[in-house]
């Protein structure tokens, strides 16, 4: 919070982030007063407790699993050289790529009783020895590991910001290496892992594909349950608002986590601790270690998928790419860019505005712009169609003839608009992470100086936060790639993605001909996240350079 | 200084937000007829045959039933949809009731669909038809083991201890199977039918592919499955070793799942909208039930061989306003026996 001085030149950035957050929540908000405001009986769940305790648990688990992995897989990659580092240090993210309504099948059909790896192992070893996979843990790992890059990301580009003269004072001081880790170079990366984490934990309550295929009945099943079974769009936005819940105790949750601590830190923006050189087993290990991570979440189902894709090839030589393909692709990339653009810029502006003005006020409104995350998508999918029908109401009684129009569904402006709704969580998180290690003293000089918050946010803070605004990016453009639920409902006539050609055929079990595209999915997240890496410098840094 | 840089600002933002229309509408001629499906088997390639048929363009859009229908009555008057296809009885009998549909008298889809598949008012028609019965492994199950009067019911006998695979709550093929025992055998009794698929352990799964591996593989005895997976998966894997029997075919019959479609209220283009419902439930049908081995619901239409091969059977009467009424009911039974 930056002090007094000035402030009344700068009050026209708190507006600007009360107008971004009142845009981005008036869906959500609209299925609030939906559900609160609906008169006929609410029906919930019979077992709404037990979900509340299923959900909780997944949350837990997963949010432990995925700190454990990401933070460790980043902390791995950022001190130890061994074999294969370079590449497997930006290949760790790609599992963020692999949509959910596929990996759910292509995962059981993997390992589960009857498929191939069980089979094997009861050929080999005889029955009955491997647990349960469609099972609460069974579901918690496989999240664990399609989630961990949430955290592995933030984390790898927190301990990459990071000056090494901190953790070299630390050792130089007498700290073993696992001393300087846990008392100097955890705590400032807490802010980056909190963000990571938040982001883990709303993935986990709003999904529905993955805890569906496993039976775990958190309380998005029940949402969705609701609605599609019992036609009664009510009790599913009312089940919203307590996922909503569920999302406003984990950012507060977050918030302690950073606590009142400050996180800058001087020397400005550093490269992080002097990578040592594992060598022989223990690099190999080291090695195995990420492949392992790796090997659930990403290159079994990528496996699987190429095999069923040349089955179909094989099978069917010309029906495999149609015409259509290079347009659902060129919409795909279109839509994905734009929003990733749009959700970084408005993120930056927030996450700036912040700085300029301070409060609560402000503090809350760029919370609210993050709820979008933590609502099923099909749920955010209705609120951008109700909010546009108030719209259109409320155009229409000022005398417009014809109100608005088909304005939502009647062009890409909803799918964009509810993206940018949805997305702003994984942009927000990561720039305000990144910023909030910016020292403020910096931004008081700069004010000092007579620099304008204009210049500021695009002389000073901008290029401080630099890393913080490529992982937004990239975040948010690999999830807007595979995301689903939201294209498929607010799509005009004769506008398709890639995810809903997937979709289109996941749904009707044609696994083989799906094959072919999830595998594009995957493989378009590769490109942006590699150019992260390698622009950012986190895979081979140079001693002591700073970007 | 600072104003123009908050409205380059702001206006960048609306820009990406608002203004991308651009790549929304594609070039080519707007359709003729618009079609909102909740299905997607072959529907492509039956609409290109009535549009070599007829002259006339028709465009679809994918979704989901519920989502799908809320769109509709969300977009009102503008909305752009002729018809509303859906793959369930309840689904279509909702959408009736959200007053989203048109009846439509028609001497030819009268004679073409049955009474006990389309609305009394004409307000939908069904097309085509799904059975979900029971597939079994012929290695481990002898078909004389089942209860030829209550299949599905008789799955709850002891004997079925640690044999059974079936699907989960959350996919409508069990939530109508279950409202069907509702309907058919009263709640207490259909709740206790749960109760016993429970107590035999029965292995719930959240895919009818998955089901037939696993019967496939051994791993299960019998599963409940929808008759056009196994045909499909028959046609891949010949040598799949998966059996199907026509459930209580000495008592109420084969539990049936409708698909099928109306017109929409608010459409501008009604009588083509018909004609393109017409033509589906005749000419069409062929197309409309297509490679996906559905049963056209028109009895002058004969079945594809590979389902033939199945064998004739007694339908289960489908009540859609019951499917529709007790589809809440019968989430509620599986969550209160805690059905996953």
């Amino acid at each position: 919070m930056i002090g007094r001085a000035g402030r009344s030149g700068r009050s026209a950035w708190l507006w600007l982030v009360l107008l971004v957050a009142a845009v981005i929540a008036a869906p959500v908000v609209a299925v609030v007063v939906d559900g609160l405001r609906s008169t006929g009986s609410v029906t919930l769940p019979a077992d709404l407790a037990e979900m509340v305790v299923t959900t909780l648990l997944l949350m837990i688990s997963v949010g432990v699993g995925t700190l454990v992995v990401g933070g460790g897989l980043a902390w791995l990659v950022t001190v130890g050289r061994f074999p294969l580092r370079n590449a497997l240090t930006w290949m760790l993210v790609l599992p963020l790529a692999m949509p959910a309504y596929i990996l759910g099948f292509v995962f059981l059909s993997t390992f589960d009783e009857a498929g191939p790896v069980q089979t094997l192992l009861r050929d080999a070893f005889g029955a009955g020895w491997l647990p349960p996979v469609r099972t609460l843990p069974g579901a918690a790992l496989v999240m664990t590991l399609t989630l961990f890059p949430y955290v592995y990301l933030m984390a790898r580009a927190a301990f990459a910001e990071q000056s090494p003269t901190t953790y070299d004072a630390a050792r130089t001081l007498g700290a073993s290496r696992s001393r300087a880790l846990y008392a100097v170079v955890l705590p400032l990366a807490r802010p980056s892992l909190a963000a990571g984490l938040a982001l883990v934990m709303m993935e986990v309550l709003t999904d529905f594909a993955t805890v569906q295929y496993f039976g775990v009945e958190t309380v998005s099943v029940g949402v969705y349950k609701q609605w599609r079974g019992s036609y009664d769009f009510e009790s599913a936005s009312q089940l919203s608002v307590l996922v909503l819940l569920f999302a406003v105790a984990v950012l507060a949750g977050e918030r302690l986590l950073r606590g009142r601590a400050r996180y800058t830190q001087r020397g400005g923006r550093g490269s992080g601790p002097e990578p040592v050189h594992l060598t022989g087993a223990r690099g190999w290990a080291a090695t195995l270690v990420c492949l392992l991570a790796l090997g659930v979440g990403f290159l079994l189902p990528v496996l699987r998928l190429t095999g069923w894709a040349i089955e179909e090839a094989r099978r069917d030589a010309d029906g495999v790419v149609d015409y259509r393909f290079a347009e659902y692709l060129a919409n795909s990339l279109t839509v994905a860019l734009v929003t990733a653009l749009a959700c970084v810029a408005v993120s930056l502006v927030v996450a700036h505005a912040l700085r300029m003005t301070g409060g609560r006020l402000p503090r809350a409104a760029a919370q609210v712009t993050t709820f979008g995350y933590a609502v099923p998508g099909a749920v955010v999918g209705i609120g951008v169609l109700l909010a546009f029908a108030d719209l259109d109401e409320l155009v229409r009684a000022a005398g417009v003839e014809g109100g608005t129009g088909l304005l939502v569904t009647g062009s890409v402006a909803g799918i964009l608009y509810a993206y940018l709704i949805r997305f702003m969580a994984p942009a927000y998180q990561a720039v305000d992470a990144s910023l909030t290690k910016v020292n403020t003293t910096t931004t008081l000089s700069a004010l000092s100086l007579g620099a304008s918050p204009m210049r500021i946010l695009t002389r000073v803070h901008l290029p401080l936060a630099r890393s913080g605004v490529f992982v937004a990016f990239v975040l948010v453009l690999v999830d807007a790639i595979k995301e689903l639920p939201l294209v498929l409902l607010l799509r005009p006539f004769g506008f398709s993605t890639v995810s809903v050609w997937v979709y289109e055929l996941a749904k009707e079990n044609y696994w083989e001909k799906a094959a072919l595209p999830a595998l594009v999915i995957v493989a378009t997240a590769v490109v942006p996240v590699y150019l992260l890496f390698r622009q950012e410098r986190l895979i081979d840094r140079h001693p002591g350079g700073t970007a | 200084m600072r104003t123009p840089a908050l409205v380059v600002c702001t206006l960048a933002l609306s820009a990406a937000t608002a203004g991308c229309g651009i790549f929304g509408g594609s070039d080519e001629e707007p359709a003729d007829i618009h079609v909102y499906s909740a299905r997607h088997y072959d529907l492509e390639n039956a609409f290109g045959e009535f549009e070599e048929e007829t002259g006339l363009k028709v465009e679809f859009l994918f979704g989901e039933d519920a989502e799908l229908l809320q769109r509709l009555e969300t977009e009102g008057e503008g909305s752009p949809a002729d018809l509303f296809f859906t793959v369930d009885a309840g689904n279509l009998w909702a959408a009736d009731q959200a007053g989203v549909l048109d009846p439509v008298e028609s001497e030819v889809l009268e004679g073409a669909v049955p009474e006990e598949y389309r609305d009394s008012d004409g307000s939908w028609y069904g097309l085509a038809l799904r059975a979900r019965t029971v597939v079994y492994n012929p290695d481990n199950v002898d078909p004389s083991e089942f209860d030829t009067e209550n299949t599905y019911a008789g799955l709850g006998d002891p004997k079925w201890q640690g044999r059974l695979c079936m699907r989960d709550s959350t996919e409508a093929y069990t939530q109508s199977l279950v409202t069907a025992l509702m309907e058919s055998y009263g709640r207490d009794e259909a709740e206790r039918i749960v109760q016993s698929w429970l107590d035999n352990d029965v292995d719930i799964m959240s895919n009818d592919i998955l089901l037939l591996e696993a019967v496939d593989a051994g791993t299960c005895d019998v599963a409940i499955v929808n008759h056009y997976y196994l045909a499909r998966e028959l046609e891949e894997k010949p040598d799949m070793n998966v059996e199907l029997f026509w459930a209580s075919q000495d008592g109420l019959g084969v539990q049936l799942n409708l698909s099928g479609g109306g017109v929409v209220t608010t459409s501008d283009a009604k009588a083509d909208a018909q004609q393109l419902l017409e033509w589906l439930a005749t000419d069409g049908q062929d197309a409309f039930v297509g490679d996906n081995h559905e049963f056209p619901v028109n009895p002058d239409v004969k079945p594809d061989e590979a389902i033939e091969a199945f064998g004739p059977f007694e339908p289960m009467p489908i009540d859609a306003e019951a499917y529709g009424r007790l589809n809440a009911d019968a989430i509620d039974l599986l969550e209160e026996v805690g059905y996953e």
